[in-house]
């Protein structure tokens, strides 16, 4: 099983990131489940997403403890919370971020999914949507096929700027 | 194709199959997503029905009863403070032999304010005459919410069924979801006792004490009927759709030495738990309750049995638990679990097997011994 958490602040589409990996990870033939975990959160507070994939049904519901990999949308997070906590030695850390940090321990990855999002004018309430373009760079990652993660996001949106932003997303990360 | 959908979605696709006349309802976390997607439904005409927008649970059930009492077929969702808003309601229903269907997404109680899943909503309606079914996964909330109007609405039962599935654990969670083709696996209803303008009669008037205990008695009798149905309902739908269901879903009980006994998604959970204990030499097993009304015949002689229980009856213990030793007279390890969804692990639950103490009652966070 693998097992990927999602931090984001509320309204940043953390959850639709989580559902949308999941979709793909589906259509790629595996089974997934995209569980949000609701606390007292509101739009801006920091939120976690839960993602596991596995080649058989999945009948864990608890949280993830021990993930495999992380993903941060909102790097200002990283202040508020330790994203690292738990994670597997030599996990991957993806960040939405211009610039590369490094984890000692662990792989890490950065890619401007804001950039991407801005460019792409792909804003909603003001807030760019970052759950679209974060596929694209789980894509380049090997997570989900590129098919499956096209085919995710045009099920949940019928604007197809959200796979351009996905594919500039896949472009663009850096490992 | 394959689809992904939360439990609270898959249920209104089991709705709109299913095609109530009457949908009357009122949101409340973390149901209100089943009855706004419902209400797409009959929005976009996808689902041909009245949807009643009522200010309130008690007037949802009240609804669900005047409507159902015309012989409509009817469905209503809710949760926690709302079902016990409706309590007085739900009683008429049953009692009134009207077959509602109601989801019931589990949640505790408050104060303090608490939205998270718990099982005391629901059980605090278990002597009303409704059946209940609680389910584990996406899937299954999907495939019970269409046995559901089948079984309510079967002339040797008209009893309201109420299906329920775990707060935001299962409500909001993602899975995957294989929908089927409904063709006629629900029959149209015909209420026998159906009120009809050309010929008025009187309807729940005064019943003396020479006759009510009748009626009470034939809400039993038709309870204990709906075993047959629930049994054929279920063997059907295997039939049809290939997937089975029956009372209860055991999962390597058959040589096990101790059994765990749960409801929900905890109950699917300790399947995890119980690969692990094998691992370990533990002859471990897990039964998940799925039907507690009619509470079904539960095969534990000679096994220890660890009970979960995701709500609490103050000043006599889990609910479950004491419904489980009433029937088989076994000591049994009771834990207390889960309350206010409180986080619970499949390794806390081989915890608990590994710390049973028969006999007693643990509550867990509370007790060091779980």
């Amino acid at each position: 099983m693998f097992e990927i958490r999602i931090h984001s602040r509320g309204g940043q589409g953390g959850v639709t990131a989580a559902r949308l990996l999941a979709l793909a990870a589906i259509h790629d033939g595996k089974y997934a489940t995209a569980a949000p975990f609701y606390g007292a959160e509101r739009r801006g507070a920091p939120i976690v997403s839960f993602v596991r994939i596995d080649d058989k049904p999945i009948k864990i519901y608890s949280q993830i403890k021990k993930p495999d990999m992380v993903i941060v949308l909102d790097a200002s997070v990283m202040d508020v919370v330790d994203v690292l906590q738990g994670l597997k030695g030599g996990g991957n850390v993806l960040v939405n971020s211009q610039q590369k940090k490094e984890f000692s321990g662990y792989a890490s990855s950065n890619v401007d999914l804001t950039g991407i999002a801005l460019r792409e004018k792909l804003v909603v309430s003001g807030s760019p949507i970052l759950n679209t373009p974060v596929i694209g760079a789980l894509a380049k990652m090997g997570i989900v096929s590129v098919d499956s993660a096209k085919q995710a996001i045009r099920e949940m949106f019928t604007d197809e700027r959200n796979v351009k932003a996905a594919e500039a997303a896949y472009r663009e990360m850096s490992a | 194709m394959k689809k992904i959908a939360t439990g609270n979605k898959a249920v209104a696709e089991a709705v709109k199959q299913a095609g109530p006349d009457v949908v009357a309802a009122y949101p409340i976390t973390p149901q209100t997503e089943i009855v706004e997607q419902v209400a797409e439904f009959v929005s976009s005409g996808e689902l041909k029905s009245r949807y009643i927008p009522v200010e309130s649970e008690h007037s949802a059930m009240a609804a669900c009863i005047g409507a159902s009492i015309t012989g409509a077929r009817t469905f209503t969702a809710t949760s926690s403070h709302g079902l016990l808003y409706m309590h007085e309601m739900t009683n008429w229903a049953a009692g009134a032999r009207l077959p509602v269907v109601m989801t019931n997404v589990n949640r505790s109680l408050g104060p303090g304010w608490n939205i998270w899943a718990e099982h005391t909503d629901a059980l605090q309606e278990r002597d009303t005459g409704w059946l209940q079914v609680y389910v584990s996964t996406v899937q299954e909330a999907y495939d019970a919410t269409l046995m559901a109007f089948r079984i309510a609405e079967h002339n040797d039962v008209l009893l309201p069924v109420m299906v329920n599935l775990d707060g935001f654990l299962l409500s909001h969670i993602m899975q995957p979801l294989d929908t089927v083709e409904l063709g006629d696996f629900i029959p149209p209803l015909t209420l026998p006792h159906a009120i009809d303008p050309k010929s008025p009669t009187g309807y729940g008037g005064l019943t003396g004490p020479d006759q009510h205990f009748k009626f009470r008695w034939d809400i039993e009798r038709s309870m204990r009927d709906s075993v047959k149905v629930i049994d054929d309902t279920q063997k059907e739908f295997a039939k049809r759709f290939g997937r089975q269901y029956g009372f209860t879903e055991d999962y390597r009980c058959d040589d096990a030495d101790v059994v765990v006994v749960a409801m929900g998604t905890l109950g699917k959970e300790a399947e995890v738990a119980i690969d692990l204990l094998r691992k370990e030499g533990i002859k471990a097993g897990s039964m998940r309750l799925r039907w507690l009304r009619p509470f079904p015949k539960l095969v534990l002689i000679g096994k220890e049995v660890v009970v979960i229980d995701r709500d609490y009856s103050f000043g006599r213990g889990g609910i479950l638990a004491t419904e489980i030793m009433a029937q088989t007279k076994e000591e049994l390890f009771s834990v207390i679990a889960g309350i206010g969804g409180q986080e619970v692990t499949y390794e806390d639950v081989a915890d608990f097997v590994r710390n049973r103490r028969m006999g007693t009652e643990s509550w867990f966070g509370v007790n060091s011994n779980v």
